[in-house]
């Protein structure tokens, strides 16, 4: 059974479909991409897993059951973590008090300490300032921190929506780096990305959006060396 | 040269000191009554008001300073509360219910209408939240107004009068006991009153500040969708603060029926939750102390202008030139708008509200 199942899901602003019927799976461990041009609806697809806009047809199965009706919370306590497309940190806590707002629905003590050591151990830089505000970090530190937050809540499924969005290239470099090293560590992760040279030779497989459906998908060697992805969104 | 600081710093870290320090201030806390009293009952009355506004500002705290939820009619729980309290107690209905009864009574029923107002106007943020609960404040009041028809259920504008005083323990209230020499008057006793309730209210508010309520309620301030995907029910969280905020007016407003012994809807205007707004606001949004120096500070500024501009003005002049009442609320108004320009924080900011506006804000 694939940790999260996407049947024919449906997403509609007004009376604008934006996602047409998305088939998708992620099986546990997975690192999987989303790719495509502006507006093909990777977003839009990431919000509905997350619950944050309705679906307007299809289901969404997490670990079995149908989320697509539950509310933004419920989802998030349910282990499915996500970093929303321009970080969504708290810009006034300092990053240990936005590292323990992540563990906010955990209850054990000290596993959320080590998890914070852990963190920590990813992402150096962010320890070397845990009492400074988040508002104070540059954008590639507040990515590294809001995917830091999010793995405080111990995610079973970690979505990230255009982690490479703003950041200088050797920022981007390092935000795909710590990508791979969360891979390491057996978290499943979504990724849902516009640069997708980069998403492609990070992530095991991977879907091509265009106009609401997906018109592509396999091993992300193989849309790599594909010619219509070649041509399309590698520039080639 | 660093002598003085490092005694300071030190004193501070000796447990002993802090409570000397909670000794002295207690001890003049209880003296307090009868000194002022010898400047005159009219301060002892005063000082109760303080205390009082006290009490409401913590309440008003929980949703504006610690939810961020801008609730500009918060004075209508009190009137819920004081109206509970009236009526239950008075021979309006010919009730008479111990105050031990009717103020949890009082509290729940302004809880019920704090969930009320809050269940409709959860999705409103900011001005749009304003203006709702504007909107309440003044429904409320006008309710409480006209509801002498058909059924006499408030007494309209003409009020509820003689409520009863707080009894405890066979000790009226309502009137001067001796006791080891000294005469406690009604006034002083319920000063005594309002000093335990505040110490609780603070207590509460302390704690919910450091639990995990107040971290959800810090995370909604901060960003509310961010806070909804950390887990946090946005939704229960928000009601829960008007929940609580309205319960603390309406027990502040039960206090204020049985301490005035006559209330009416003239009470409750929208000038009153402005006042408790601006203590909040003054004092430091979010910051427990700063709140009740606010409080304490706007009650007795007023009051004091109002004794001393006349002599003053004679004083400088030889004549008083401009009206006690008109210079008064100039002056109270000129020291507003000269806070908010040297402390836009609040005299005592609470941490997270200083960073707010000492950060300069990223260019997201």
């Amino acid at each position: 059974m694939s940790l999260l199942a996407l049947e024919a899901l449906e997403v509609a602003y007004g009376g604008i479909r934006a996602v047409k019927g998305i088939d998708l799976a992620v099986e546990s461990g997975e690192l999987v991409c989303l790719i495509g041009a502006n507006g093909a609806g990777k977003t839009t697809t990431l919000r509905a897993v997350t619950g944050l806009v309705p679906a307007a047809g299809g289901r969404v199965l997490y670990d079995g059951a149908d989320i697509s009706r539950l509310r933004v919370h419920e989802i998030a306590r349910r282990g499915l973590a996500l970093v929303p497309e321009g970080r969504g940190v708290f810009p006034q806590l300092t990053i240990e008090e936005n590292l323990a707002m992540g563990a906010y629905a955990r209850s054990e003590r000290s596993a959320v300490r080590a998890d914070e050591e852990r963190v920590y151990g990813l992402f150096p830089r962010l320890k070397e300032r845990r009492r400074q505000t988040a508002g104070t970090l540059s954008g590639g530190e507040q990515q590294m921190l809001a995917m830091a937050r999010a793995l405080m809540s111990r995610p079973r499924l970690l979505a990230l929506d255009e982690p490479s969005m703003g950041l200088a290239p050797i920022m981007v470099e390092k935000v795909f780096e710590v990508i791979r090293a969360i891979a390491a560590e057996g978290v499943t992760l979504l990724l849902v990305e516009q640069n997708a040279r980069l998403a492609l030779e990070t992530s095991h497989r991977g879907y091509v959006l265009e106009g609401g459906l997906v018109t592509l998908q396999g091993e992300a060697r193989a849309l790599l060396g594909d010619p219509r992805v070649r041509e399309a969104y590698l520039g080639e | 040269m660093g002598f003085p600081h490092d005694m300071l710093s030190g004193l501070r870290r000796d447990p002993r000191a802090k409570w000397v320090g909670v000794v002295l201030v207690a001890a003049s806390l209880l003296a307090l009554p009868f000194v002022l009293a010898m400047a005159g009952t009219a301060w002892v009355r005063i000082t109760n008001l303080a205390v009082l506004y006290a009490l409401l500002s913590l309440g008003l705290n929980i949703v504006v300073g610690f939810a961020g939820l801008l609730d500009l009619g918060y004075i209508a729980f009190y009137a819920v509360g004081a109206y509970t309290y009236a009526l239950l107690a008075s021979p309006h209905f010919d009730i008479h219910l111990p105050w031990w009864a009717i103020l949890p009574i009082g509290a729940a029923v302004a809880c019920t209408f704090g969930v009320l107002l809050g269940t409709p106007t959860l999705k409103l943020r900011g001005d749009y939240l304003a203006i709702v609960t504007l909107g309440f404040g003044e429904i409320i009041r006008i309710f409480l107004n006209n509801l002498s028809e058909p059924f006499n259920l408030t007494n309209g504008p003409k009020g509820i009068w003689s409520i009863d005083p707080i009894h405890v323990m066979g000790i009226d209230f309502g009137s001067t006991t001796r006791f080891a020499g000294l005469a406690f008057s009604g006034t002083i006793k319920y000063y005594y009153f309002l000093l335990v309730m505040l110490v609780v209210v603070i207590v509460v508010n302390l704690r919910l500040q450091d639990s995990r309520i107040g971290r959800a309620w810090e995370a909604i301030r901060e960003d509310e969708l961010a806070a909804r995907s950390m887990g946090i029910n946005t939704r229960n969280m928000k009601l829960l603060a008007f929940a609580m905020g309205a319960s603390f007016g309406g027990i502040a407003g039960g206090m204020f029926s049985a301490i005035q012994g006559f209330i009416s809807p003239e009470s409750f205007i929208l000038t009153e939750s402005v006042m408790v707004l601006a203590m909040v606001v003054l004092g430091g949004m979010g910051n427990v102390w700063g709140v009740i120096l606010g409080a304490v500070l706007l009650t007795f500024v007023p009051e004091v202008l109002r004794y001393t501009v006349a002599p003053v003005q004679k004083w400088l002049f030889g004549r008083s030139l401009i009206d006690a009442e008109v210079i008064r609320m100039l002056l109270f108004g000129l020291a507003m708008v000269v806070m908010m320009l040297v402390r836009p924080a609040g005299l005592l900011p609470s941490a997270v509200r200083k960073r707010e506006l000492a950060v300069p804000h990223d260019e997201r």
